[in-house]
């Protein structure tokens, strides 16, 4: 089990209070989409993802994103278990969808990048380290049912 | 995944909007680096104050930022460019290469924070990208 001290728990809950899910998600998909290009392999029936500018406006992508974001949110509520939260999503994600779970780790770095965009000043080094391990987290979570 | 023409030029123009704030730039990222990933501060157990914005630190970031700038300039050849960095860190410096990718991520997100306007998804490939190829160049003369 993960310990979370006061200030973890209690930067996480801020963060996700405050989220701005339809702006942030696709935002951070979108981002992922483009620095890492051959994630685009999950996407085939996304449409024109044909360049950055596609891509960002594409609204298939835009509601991804914010499914995406809010995913966390039972993680978020869940903080003393994450692993069993996501143990069905973990299950989808092998078998279903097929997605190497190498892929979440460059889509959580697009979301602290972009969060770090949102928050500013705010996004201190001991915040970033806070919602890093969350996200490191629900990505090991993720990957725990593949074999 | 070297970098296109697109690539510097992208690289080029940020860095022409962002250099003017490189030590803080460098100060913020190694700040933050120290204190996400506290694995790095064994590099620097000769320092007397870790804290971020510490003196040492500040002083540190200036100089990696100045390879970094130097990096831009010699952006067509990096591997010829930064030899003797390379020798630097290979022989003297000996840092395990998993640590550049963990500074460079400290550094988009400072850039992030610092430039949200100019940071576009674009911008960061081509910055994420440089930035690789900046380590695999300090990295030559691992082995």
């Amino acid at each position: 089990m993960v310990e979370w001290s006061d200030f973890e728990r209690a930067t996480i809950q801020d963060i996700f209070s405050k989220m701005e899910y339809e702006v942030v998600g696709p935002a951070a998909l979108s981002r992922c989409l483009v620095v890492y290009p051959w994630t685009q392999r999950y996407f085939g029936n996304f449409g024109n993802l044909y360049n950055a500018a596609a891509i960002i406006a594409n609204p298939m992508v835009a509601k991804h994103g914010t499914t995406i974001l809010h995913g966390l949110d039972r993680a978020v509520k869940n903080m003393d278990d994450i692993k069993a939260t996501y143990a069905e999503l973990s299950v989808l994600h092998s078998e279903k969808l097929h997605v190497d779970p190498d892929n979440f780790k460059l889509l959580s770095d697009c979301l602290t990048i972009v969060v770090a965009a949102k928050l500013g000043k705010a996004f201190t080094g001991d915040v970033q380290a806070a919602f890093q391990k969350f996200l490191a987290v629900v990505v090991s979570s993720l990957g725990m049912q593949y074999h | 995944m070297s970098l296109t023409a697109k690539d510097k030029a992208a690289v080029k123009a940020f860095w022409g909007k962002v250099s003017g704030k490189a030590e803080d730039i460098g100060t913020d990222a190694l700040s933050r680096m120290l204190v996400v990933y506290p694995q790095t501060k064994t590099y620097f157990s000769h320092w007397k104050d870790l804290s971020p914005g510490s003196a040492p630190v500040r002083k540190h970031g200036k100089t990696v930022m100045s390879g970094v700038a130097d990096a831009v300039s010699k952006i067509d050849d990096l591997n010829a460019g930064l030899l003797n960095l390379s020798e630097l860190h290979a022989f003297t410096l000996r840092v395990d290469p998993a640590n550049f990718k963990i500074l460079a991520h400290n550094i988009l997100v400072v850039l992030s924070i610092m430039f949200p306007e100019d940071f576009s998804p674009e911008v960061h490939v081509a910055m994420d990208k440089f930035l690789a190829a900046l380590a695999r160049a300090l990295s030559e003369k691992y082995r």
